[in-house]
């Protein structure tokens, strides 16, 4: 064969070029980073303003007493009161610290189950659905027997928190893998990924952003089962975010309560808006990232 | 079997298939996908497999890939040949950059990180991509992604190539282009080629050997040498003669199946 005549001919080099030149172009768009920040916070600080705003009328309506509804001023006072002083520190360590403890263990068993699920059909045969009825489970229902198991202790939270959770980091992994594309699997064999590697270089790369979706989703509850849990063993000497709930209530103290309220939404979001940046982050890596999108 | 005797180490790109055959499920709703195939490619001939739907193509290279199992015959390769295969998707991914997806089989070999990186290079070069190397997938065109996915089958360095409609969802100005990359690397390296098209005149441009195959089951019915000299172009004459004929072949085979 002439090869002479085929390989790479300036010609055709720049015909290559060119066609890549225009097919890409066009599909790079910029927008400036303080642009987008900007593009994405205003709405969210409107809705907050309405709410504040509605939250004022219905205190201004007067159908509860400011004992019992006190409006935004005063809970907002309370609530710099909280930030500047001890108490409410100690006990977002005391509560961070449980859901950590409690959150990464139910990783740790979610993933594994999910794994095992996963991979073997006799297992999956098993308790493949009970793990989707578990998550079904309202995480409050278990402290009954949590409470007969390890009376009104650290170990009562920690169980109903790993039960709440590790279902739904497990349901993750399952479908995460159950979805790999099968073209993927095959692209992969043939490039000599069999056994574990296979699972290194391709499922678990693949299964990624289910199984991020399911973690994101296994704190959502770990952090209500913890709440309940706090509300319910207050025994305990320390003060945690729901014990405090709980004083709260017991004195009347509704400032108090409501800015404890505002403080666990705002833990809660600032996790979940961690979560979100995860989320978004491989999405965009994979180019799945849908445009309207934030 | 294959033979171990002279020259063990010389991966030669020979493939052979001796009465291959290919059943799909049991009993009675059993599918005979392939029928006895045999079929024998020299090493560094591009041989083009030509069918209408359920023909098995892709089946065909799915067994030499050894992706999928043999229900009867054997298949032939040369001593550790390990066929790259390529679809008409280009199947990569797409959680890695252009660079990293061709890193891949290297790493999957073990290769130094040093040596990988100016592999990695030099194949993003024969597929005129080197400028691209940071970019993920999905920011390219299909052409692209078909040409990163040659570089990364290259990779292998295998001497058999098996390509499954590779450029079937490309444009014509696309194609034609690809047809001369691969034409130009077939021909540098030496490769073995089995491609897979539904397209006769493709078949025409690339091959040195068109072969038929008739549908479900999967049978060679009619096969034919490719003496045009190279380089070709899809639109000559020579090419649109060699197409004819076997087009016609293929729906007189298709119309087979009407009732």
């Amino acid at each position: 064969m002439a090869s002479d005549t085929i390989a790479g001919t300036p010609r055709a080099d720049a015909e290559i070029s060119g066609l890549d030149a225009l097919e890409i172009a066009g599909r790079q768009k910029t927008t400036t980073r303080a642009a987008a920040i900007w593009a994405s916070t205003w709405p969210k600080v409107a809705a907050l303003a309405i709410a504040i705003g509605a939250w004022q009328a219905v205190v201004w309506a007067g159908f509860w007493p400011p004992y019992s509804l006190p409006g935004p001023a005063t809970v907002g006072q309370e609530l710099l009161r909280q930030v500047s002083g001890p108490q409410l520190w100690e006990g977002m360590a005391t509560t961070l610290r449980r859901a950590a403890l409690g959150y990464l263990f139910s990783v740790g068993v979610g993933l594994l189950l999910g794994l095992a699920v996963a991979r073997s059909r006799v297992l999956r045969a098993a308790i493949g659905s009970m793990i989707t009825a578990l998550q079904t489970m309202p995480s409050i229902a278990w402290f009954p027997l949590a409470i007969l198991l390890f009376e009104l202790s650290e170990k009562a939270i920690f169980f109903v928190v790993v039960l709440g959770a590790a279902p739904s980091i497990a349901n993750g992994v399952i479908s995460g893998v159950d979805y790999v594309p099968p073209l993927l699997l095959r692209a992969g064999r043939n490039l000599g990924a069999r056994g574990l590697n296979l699972y290194r270089y391709v499922i678990a790369p693949a299964a990624l952003p289910a199984i991020v979706a399911g973690l994101k989703q296994g704190w959502a509850f770990s952090w209500r089962s913890l709440m309940a849990g706090e509300l319910i063993v207050v025994g305990i000497s320390q003060t945690s975010l729901g014990a405090q709930l709980t004083y709260s209530r017991e004195l009347s103290d509704a400032p108090w309560l409501l800015s404890t309220m505002i403080v666990i939404l705002v833990v809660g979001l600032v996790v979940d808006a961690a979560f979100g940046a995860a989320d978004r982050s491989i999405r965009r890596r994979w180019g799945v990232l849908d445009q309207a999108g934030q | 079997m294959t033979s171990t005797t002279t020259t063990p180490r010389s991966a030669t790109g020979s493939v052979a298939l001796h009465g291959v055959t290919k059943v799909y499920g049991h009993g009675e709703s059993a599918v005979l996908a392939l029928d006895g195939v045999s079929l024998d490619v020299a090493p560094g001939e591009f041989v083009c497999l030509v069918g209408a739907s359920g023909c098995g193509k892709s089946t065909l290279l799915n067994l030499v890939a050894g992706l999928d199992r043999i229900s009867g015959g054997r298949i032939e390769l040369g001593d550790g040949v390990n066929p790259g295969l390529m679809f008409q998707e280009s199947a990569l991914f797409p959680w890695l950059t252009v660079e990293g997806n061709v890193e891949v089989p290297l790493k999957l070999r073990g290769m130094p990180r040093s040596a990988r990186r100016e592999r990695v290079a030099e194949l993003l070069r024969t597929v005129h991509l080197a400028d691209f190397a940071r970019k993920r997938p999905h920011e390219l065109s299909g052409g692209m992604r078909q040409r990163v996915a040659l570089a990364r089958t290259l990779a292998l360095d295998t001497p058999v190539l098996l390509m499954d409609e590779p450029f079937g969802a490309l444009d014509a100005m696309t194609r034609d282009l690809l047809h001369d990359e691969l034409e130009r690397i077939w021909t540098e390296r030496k490769l073995t080629v089995l491609f897979v098209t539904h397209n006769v005149r493709e078949a025409a441009r690339l091959a040195d050997r068109i072969i038929l195959l008739s549908s479900r089951p999967g049978r060679i019915i009619y096969s034919t040498r490719v003496d045009v000299p190279r380089p070709r172009r899809i639109d000559s004459p020579e090419i649109a003669s060699i197409a004819a004929e076997v087009t016609d072949k293929l729906r007189t085979e298709v119309g087979r199946h009407g009732q």
